[in-house]
């Protein structure tokens, strides 16, 4: 069991602290969720009225932007796979006397992380330019959702990255899926009012659960209930967690 | 003791035969060396007894686990360093060391880390990341990660491929005094001459997938016969006629302009060689003791140089059917 974490966390460890060693990447990830909130925040927060919710546009749109972050932070994690083929320090990993899954888990939990304090860092831009602050336990329940869709999408990436060999191809394949999946999330729009077609992809797209789940823990009040958020985030999370652990013990070498 | 034990392994790439049925084993404090061209199955023999490929058929242990079946007990007896490089060059030296030695579970790291980067004679670069250090540099790490866990048992796969002259040298002395200090028994895999011969207790020559010869480097080139005459000449075919019926001669061999003779006592027989050949033009002719160059040309007809060519040729025509 000790012997379980301790690989698990060495490669945690390992993103964590490559993490941190990044400092231009944590900057230069935080412009387009900055953009975001001031520009589209601000700019529609007089021309639209959110219906049924008695909250601002900006407030209404801030656990959508911290989701979005979260969400290319957690899906790009993956590439760190890809470039682990690539200079062959998976090799190192995989040849060491530790089981793939637990090799999996830590790099899973490493992605989540990272991808997690980048959406801190939006929450709090998001405090700082007016959003009203939030319980104790509202910004718990919210951290709890953010860790959750950290570790779902790095999973989705990890299952990609098994299949690629290099990183501009699972740039490509990353962005043509991240793009359907934030703007359907309903993040930027009411979920009621949309034609069925809309609402009908809306549904089904995961990540409407997570940016629900924050906004319940944010605003106090959110579309979907956050029982039934949690339950299809978490559904979510384990089913990505074996695709990405099948693909991962598949890889070749 | 014996430390490796291989038992008829084969592993085939779909119709590539690229380890053939080879039987070897390795005893505690042995330096074992593979030697052999390019696609000769060096890599691969060695990628099966560190677990990471699976054997098509045929039995192999390392300290008297499995493989196959005991994956995680062979890993935690061996000590790897890849042909390719595997280090982390975004973390610092230690970094690189400190990682390996938590995934084997390790609790008292920093010592073991100072001792082993001292040895490599790293220990001024500790907090250095990886990138900046030169390719005899990296190498040299490894060998000290690849020590961290302290296994009985180091694999090197190439380890002195790409470097210059001096550094090969210097990585030489290393691996022999950890072999001697340390009592690591170390099995690698080489293409040159040189490292075989002056690294290894024992050599086994292999090519196409198979082992050829296997014995002590001096063993293996007295077994050629005694030192060797080698004439160069316009019309070997000649040459090889008239010499063949001489009755001292252990063994005669014609290829691509040169005939060599194995002979007992060489120097005492050229004269009676060039009388043999008066109304033959000859080129030049020489006396040589035998080198693993030659034992690989009498039991394989070529040389490493020409066989290698020839491996690239195969793999190239293999990639090309198997599209």
């Amino acid at each position: 069991m000790m012997k379980a974490l301790s690989a698990i966390y060495t490669i945690w460890y390992r993103n964590v602290l490559k993490y941190f060693r990044m400092k231009s990447r944590i900057i230069g990830s935080l412009g387009m969720p900055f953009f975001f909130l001031v520009i589209i925040g601000f700019g529609l927060n007089s021309a639209i009225q959110v219906p049924g919710m008695q909250v601002d546009y900006v407030e209404f749109i801030a656990p959508g932007i911290i989701a979005m972050s979260i969400l290319f932070s957690s899906m790009f994690s993956g590439v760190q796979l890809v470039i682990d083929k690539q200079i062959g320090f998976l090799k190192e990993t995989l040849v060491a006397p530790v089981p793939r899954l637990h090799l999996m888990i830590g790099q899973a939990l490493g992605g989540a992380t990272t991808a997690l304090m980048q959406g801190i860092l939006v929450m709090i831009i998001a405090l700082f330019i007016g959003v009203n602050v939030p319980g104790i336990t509202g910004i718990l329940i919210s951290l709890l959702f953010m860790f959750l869709i950290g570790l779902a999408f790095t999973s989705v990436g990890i299952a990609f990255a098994s299949r690629m060999e290099d990183t501009h191809g699972f740039q490509l394949i990353v962005n043509f899926v991240l793009f359907p999946v934030f703007f359907l999330s309903g993040a930027l729009f009411p979920l009621d009012r949309i034609p069925d077609w809309l609402s009908f992809l809306t549904y089904i797209d995961p990540l409407t659960y997570g940016v629900e789940g924050i906004r319940y823990g944010m605003l106090g009040v959110s579309q979907i209930s956050p029982v039934l958020s949690f339950t299809a985030l978490g559904g979510f999370l384990v089913a990505m967690l074996l695709l990405g652990s099948f693909l991962f013990n598949k890889i070749k070498i | 003791m014996e430390l490796i034990q291989v038992e008829q392994l084969t592993k085939k790439f779909d119709d590539l035969v690229a380890v053939d049925h080879i039987d070897f084993s390795i005893a505690q404090g042995e330096i074992f060396g593979f030697l052999g061209p390019n696609g000769a199955g060096k890599t691969t023999t060695l990628s099966i007894l560190s677990t990471l490929l699976k054997p098509t058929s045929g039995k192999a242990y390392v300290n008297g686990f499995d493989v196959e079946s005991q994956k995680s007990q062979v890993r935690r007896s061996i000590g790897v360093v890849f042909q390719d490089p595997t280090l982390d060059e975004e973390l610092t030296a230690r970094e690189n060391m400190d990682i390996h030695g938590r995934l084997y579970g390790m609790k008292q790291r920093r010592e073991k880390i100072d001792e082993l980067l001292t040895l490599v004679e790293l220990d001024q670069r500790k907090n250095q990341l990886v990138k900046q250090f030169s390719g005899g540099m990296k190498r040299r790490l490894e060998i000290a990660r690849g020590l961290m866990h302290e296994p009985s048992i180091l694999f090197l796969d190439e380890p002195t491929l790409g470097l210059d002259p001096q550094t090969r040298n210097h990585l030489w002395d290393y691996i022999r005094d950890l072999n001697q200090r340390k009592g690591v028994t170390i099995i690698l895999t080489t293409h040159y001459m040189d490292e075989a011969e002056k690294l290894s207790n024992r050599i086994a020559i292999i090519d196409h997938g198979k082992i050829i010869a296997m014995d002590t480097p001096k063993a293996l080139k007295e077994q050629i016969g005694g030192s060797m005459i080698r004439i160069e000449s316009p019309d070997t075919g000649l040459v090889a006629d008239r010499l063949s019926t001489l009755p001292w001669l252990t063994k005669i061999n014609a290829h691509n302009g040169f005939v060599d003779l194995n002979v007992q006592q060489a120097e005492k027989r050229i004269a009676q060689v060039i009388k043999a050949l008066n109304d033959i033009t000859i080129d030049s002719v020489a006396l040589q003791t035998p080198t693993l160059e030659d034992v690989f040309l009498s039991y394989t007809g070529r040389t490493i140089r020409e066989q290698e060519a020839s491996a690239k040729d195969r793999m190239r025509q293999h990639r090309k059917t198997s599209r």
